[in-house]
């Protein structure tokens, strides 16, 4: 029996369903006023969009592609579930897409050495990068969601300069790095999965049972409910703000190799930047209020909308930026139903 | 480096500063009563989009002007309502309506106007350049400053009007009150959601301004989430300027001509994905500069205390969900 009641989940999701379930609930609503406001068939679409995400073809899909919604998700939990905000995910995910991008491609050796070094460098680098923020907020008192959401524009900027200039592959007429060796890839499990799907689970595992059952863990989630408290209680506030922000940042790093190892193969200019994992990642995030396991869902939840969009896109030509405006709405409603709830105890 | 500091570099300093004053006023607003609006991004996203579209379906600037002026202000709402009566937390609210934003102008852009990416079209109307004679015929300044659009001489006077309205009229007493001390407003007679929902929502229509000036000001496009980040730097330009309307005006003026010199480096052969993130980084350091050590304990400014507590309402949820 464990004597923290506040992450029990079995607890925490019977008082946390309904709100959401309403959330969505609302989210769809609007979604479908939107449709009908601009001349689509709101039943013909959401039917589009549930078949595509559900239909037993896709499923590897929606797999597939939650691997980083999902590791976006925990980018976001994992400050969260302390109080932080990094809204940075996306800018930290693509200094890591870069490192990997590169390491393969000008470091020789065998590929069980060079793999894993390149995840290592690559989540080093992201999270050296989250640290930024965490040092704006902690030397300077520059609030961290500004300076972790500010820093994403020089990460994007950066690497889209390197990989325009120094670094990109003249044999093509795009912007993008040099094809990484065919043995430096990520070993293909089935159908579109590779093995990242394995190590996106692996970290979530990790952070759930690091949240659960450590001391660090418990002191992450104490510092969520009462900073002041924990700084009592003797926690470290600054050093465990670093710490917090480059797992955050180094799991945003893993994401941006796991696409660069078992997708792209390459750097692609914006490329990552365009499916919109970062802000995905936090919705889910703010879905599940920070915690890891209800993210995870909220993580899987959005990917299956995504992949539904793209099926909804080529079935009836709505646009399957929908599914943003879906999940912003749901979030909204989340955020506007949590406060009517607040006045009524 | 001969001709650097030329007029036009002024001009088009001018230019890109217009947009980000007037969502600073905006924000400053908001800040003075004690909402701390991140959202003044996707709020700006929305005007440029409905400034387009108005502009384009009633064949005139100023229809463009009232239309994302509207628009700003209805897709406010869930802001004005929800961070007061409904006693939601401004955070999520403000990241949802961005994100909000971004996705609306992205998918009614191909279902209004069936293109994707960027829309641009003779019918747009762009917003005129005044181009008065006795302004010109001013030695220096004149050329410096003439030939802009009237929402840029209007942002200049609102610097002044929003200063006097905070600092010198009643009515600005009550919203300071009202943001400082918001029981003993209450106290006093002053409800304290009715300033604050009035206060975003009229604020927001400076968003609606501001995005038209970007659509609008110089050339009549609209691009996908063309904000890019001008209401954060805009965010940040209240926070440096202590939500004084004086002082954040400063920071813009700052923040314009760091885009300007990123402009004028790109015409030197600079390339463009460098030079992009000058006012990014300008911003940035200002904000390490400008900002010593903890400010945020006594005395400090709504905006901050909004910004620290932030995360940690986002958490209270969890706290009383799991207490219930």
């Amino acid at each position: 029996m464990k004597n923290d009641a506040v992450a029990t989940p079995s607890v925490m999701r019977r008082w946390r369903l309904p709100p959401v379930a309403v959330a969505i609930l609302g989210g769809v609503l609007v979604g479908g006023a939107i449709l009908v406001l601009t001349g689509a068939d709101p039943f013909a679409t959401y039917r589009a969009m549930i078949a595509g995400a559900l239909w037993p073809a896709n499923l590897p899909d929606t797999l597939n592609w939650a691997v980083p919604v999902i590791g976006m998700t925990l980018v976001a939990a994992l400050p969260l579930r302390a109080g932080l905000l990094n809204l940075g995910g996306d800018g930290q995910m693509i200094i890591g897409a870069m490192v990997a991008a590169l390491v393969p491609l000008y470091c020789p050796g065998p590929a069980v050495v060079v793999v894993p070094l390149t995840m290592l460098l690559a989540m080093t680098a992201s999270g050296l990068y989250a640290m930024l923020a965490a040092w704006g907020e902690i030397s300077r008192g520059i609030p961290m969601l500004i300076s972790s959401l500010l820093l994403g524009y020089p990460a994007a900027g950066l690497t889209s300069y390197l990989v325009t200039f120094p670094l990109r592959d003249t044999s093509t007429g795009l912007a993008q790095t040099r094809m990484i060796p065919p043995g430096m890839r990520l070993p293909v499990l089935a159908g579109p999965l590779n093995i990242g799907v394995l190590l996106i689970a692996l970290v979530a595992v990790i952070a759930i049972y690091v949240d659960r059952q450590t001391v660090a863990g418990y002191e992450v989630r104490m510092r969520g409910l009462n900073a002041r408290f924990a700084a009592y209680g003797g926690i470290d506030l600054d050093r465990q703000a670093y710490r917090i922000m480059f797992a955050s940042g180094a799991i945003a790093g893993l994401v941006g190799t796991i696409i660069v190892l078992g997708s792209y193969f390459r750097f692609i200019n914006y490329a990552l930047l365009a499916q919109g994992y970062g802000p995905t990642g936090f919705m889910a995030a703010l879905l599940s209020g920070g915690e890891l396991v209800g993210a995870v869902i909220a993580g899987l939840f959005f990917a299956a909308l995504q992949i539904g969009g793209v099926a909804m896109q080529r079935e009836t030509e709505v646009p399957r930026v929908l599914t943003m405006v879906l999940q912003a709405m749901i979030i909204l409603f989340l955020a506007l139903r949590t406060g009517l709830r607040k006045t009524a105890p | 480096m001969s001709g650097f500091f030329n007029p036009f570099l002024i001009q088009s300093a001018i230019q890109a500063m217009t947009p980000i004053l007037l969502a600073a006023l905006a924000g400053v607003l908001c800040a003075r009563v004690g909402i701390f609006n991140m959202a003044l991004e996707g709020q700006m996203l929305i005007g440029c989009f409905f400034a387009v579209v108005g502009s384009y379906f009633s064949g005139s600037a100023l229809g463009g002007v009232g239309a994302a002026m509207l628009a700003t202000t209805l897709f406010t709402l869930p802001l004005a309502f929800g961070a007061t009566k409904l006693r939601g937390d401004a955070v999520p609210i403000c990241i949802a309506m961005n994100l909000l934003a971004s996705g609306l102008t992205s998918y009614l852009l191909p279902v209004i106007f069936g293109v994707s990416g960027t829309f641009s079209d003779p019918r747009v109307v762009a917003l005129g350049k005044i181009r008065p004679l006795w302004l010109h015929q001013i030695p220096v300044l004149g050329t410096l400053v003439w030939g802009q659009t009237a929402v840029t001489y209007l942002s200049w006077g609102l610097v002044a009007v929003v200063a006097f309205l905070l600092f010198r009229m009643p009515v600005g007493l009550r919203l300071r009150g009202v943001g400082e001390q918001p029981d003993a407003a209450e106290t006093l007679g002053i409800s304290v959601h009715r300033y604050r929902i009035a206060t975003v929502l009229l604020s927001s229509t400076l968003l609606g301004l501001s995005g038209a000036q970007l659509s609008l000001g110089t050339v009549s496009v609209f691009s996908e989430n063309m904000s890019s980040g001008r209401g954060w730097i805009a965010l940040v330009a209240v926070m440096l300027g202590r939500t004084h309307p004086a002082y954040a005006g400063l920071a813009c003026v700052l923040f314009g001509f760091a885009d300007a010199v990123s402009l004028r480096l790109q015409a030197k052969g600079l390339p463009n994905q460098l030079t992009d993130i000058a006012p990014y980084v300008v911003t940035l350091v200002a904000l390490a500069i400008s900002y010593q050590k903890r400010p945020r304990r006594k005395g400090d400014t709504a905006i901050d205390l909004a910004a620290s507590t932030a995360a940690d309402d986002i958490l209270l949820e969890t706290t009383t969900d799991t207490r219930l």
